[in-house]
């Protein structure tokens, strides 16, 4: 039970920190836009083949802009030695993990729930069709991006070229999650229902949740402490 | 002692190599199909087969280093890790000029292909780790954590692009078809030129091994030296 308060102390204390600073989150979010204009210079926007790999594009850019946020979530812990203060505070590591993964999470998603609209808006895309089923693969693809970004970004804090690791790092872990995305995340934008094949990615997206949460609850212990 | 086993092993690696050379260059005939290329495989596939006992053998160690900190498995893991990405580039370099001549491309988004790369990618992104971290013990505990993250995360690779079509030409070993894909004497060959591979994997291995020692010996004695 303890467990359960601890990470819910970390989740407040990280959401509370990031949402009155708001740093990481407009940056993301600016970043997010930034992608989406590119991408219009990149392909005709307007053609039906964005329909097509909407999926892929539309992960790429949460991809991205969620390591921004990513990126500071144990970042913002250094000054001031509040990182050894966390780790010397009477509460597991993995407590410390989860929390601090579930406030990115939340922050991650919002950033995906704020750009998916602007992206339908700027692509003339209908992507409401299958708004639950897209919800779902939302939720399970972005936690497998905020376990693996928050684990290596315990991982590379205290290293000295820690911006240039993290998306080298990450982006190879992701690859399966994001495939299993933007495999399932296509068609439902076109508004295909999810069943047969799609079934599939989802269930690659939910083992990969359950792997790499375990390992990284398992392994963060020796990261932060050794 | 150890000295001695490196030139013993590099002696028969270096013989079994040239008798494998003669084998598969002037013994062997053209394969029917696909004329003198075929004989990239003799390379490729036992290649691939050592590059991933080296990462399998570098995620044994890590995992060993994590449950004694010992940094003798350390050194062992950067070493097999290494030593697999250098034959896992064997593997997408041979591939690629197969596929120039085969499939007239060099490369294709391919089941096999894409989960070489990433493999590939992943353990370079652990050799460059080792490289940001200064700390021994530190740099040990994050490339293991590392170690452990890439090869869960190459199975998974492997299962779930497995799923979408593939153009990779199917096994051929009997071991994995049960025979008749392959003449006896070119399998023959296969195996031998993966005994010769390992051979020279082992060596390059110990070496490496040594020379991790002898770098965190020199690690040691300049922070002793500092320390006055």
């Amino acid at each position: 039970m303890d467990f359960a308060r601890h990470v819910g102390v970390i989740f407040g204390k990280d959401l509370h920190a990031e949402l009155r600073s708001k740093e990481a989150i407009n940056a993301s979010l600016s970043f997010a836009l930034v992608i989406l204009l590119l991408f219009s210079f990149a392909f005709d926007p307007t053609a039906d083949e964005t329909r097509d790999i909407a999926g892929g594009l539309l992960w790429i850019v949460f991809a991205f802009a969620g390591t921004l946020i990513l990126n500071r979530s144990f970042v913002r812990e250094l000054p001031n030695d509040c990182l050894d203060g966390l780790i010397a505070a009477p509460i597991s590591s993995a407590a410390l993990f989860l929390g601090k993964a579930l406030a990115n999470f939340v922050l991650v998603l919002a950033v995906e729930l704020i750009s998916l609209p602007i992206f339908g808006i700027f692509y003339n895309v209908r992507w409401t069709q299958q708004w639950w089923s897209l919800l779902l693969v939302m939720v399970l693809a972005t936690w497998a991006l905020t376990v693996i970004g928050t684990i290596f970004s315990a991982l590379t804090v205290n290293l000295r070229i820690r911006e240039l690791m993290l998306p080298i790092l990450v982006y190879p872990i992701m690859i399966p999650a994001l495939l299993g995305a933007m495999e399932v995340t296509g068609p439902l934008i076109a508004g295909k229902p999810l069943e047969g094949d799609l079934l599939m990615g989802l269930r690659l997206l939910v083992g990969f949740d359950i792997i790499f949460t375990a390992l990284s609850v398992w392994l963060v212990e020796t990261i932060l402490v050794g | 002692m150890r000295e001695k086993l490196i030139y013993l092993l590099s002696a028969a690696a270096a013989v079994l190599l040239v008798r494998n050379l003669y084998v598969i260059f002037l013994a062997l005939p053209d394969e029917a199909q696909q004329g003198p290329i075929y004989r990239i495989l003799f390379v490729h596939l036992p290649s691939a087969i050592t590059c991933f006992i080296g990462f399998f053998a570098a995620g044994v160690c890590s995992a060993l280093y994590l449950g004694t900190k010992n940094l003798r498995y350390d050194a062992v893991a950067a070493a097999s890790t290494e030593v697999g990405l250098a034959f896992a580039t064997v593997v997408l370099v041979t591939g690629s000029i197969w596929a120039r001549i085969i499939w007239g491309i060099w490369w294709t988004w391919d089941a096999r292909l894409t989960s070489m790369l990433v493999c590939w990618l992943l353990y370079a992104a652990y050799l460059m780790l080792r490289n940001a971290v200064t700390e021994p013990t530190q740099r040990a505990r994050f490339s293991a954590v590392l170690s452990i993250f890439a090869f869960t995360d190459v199975i998974i690779v492997w299962k779930s692009i497995e799923w979408w079509r593939t153009q990779h030409p199917g096994p051929v070993l009997s071991i994995r078809t049960g025979g008749g894909r392959m003449d006896p004497d070119m399998e023959s060959a296969i195996y031998w030129n993966l005994v010769a591979l390992l051979l020279f994997a082992v060596v390059l291995v110990l070496v490496r091994i040594r020379q991790e020692e002898m770098r965190r010996e020199i690690d040691g004695m300049r922070q002793a030296a500092h320390a006055f």
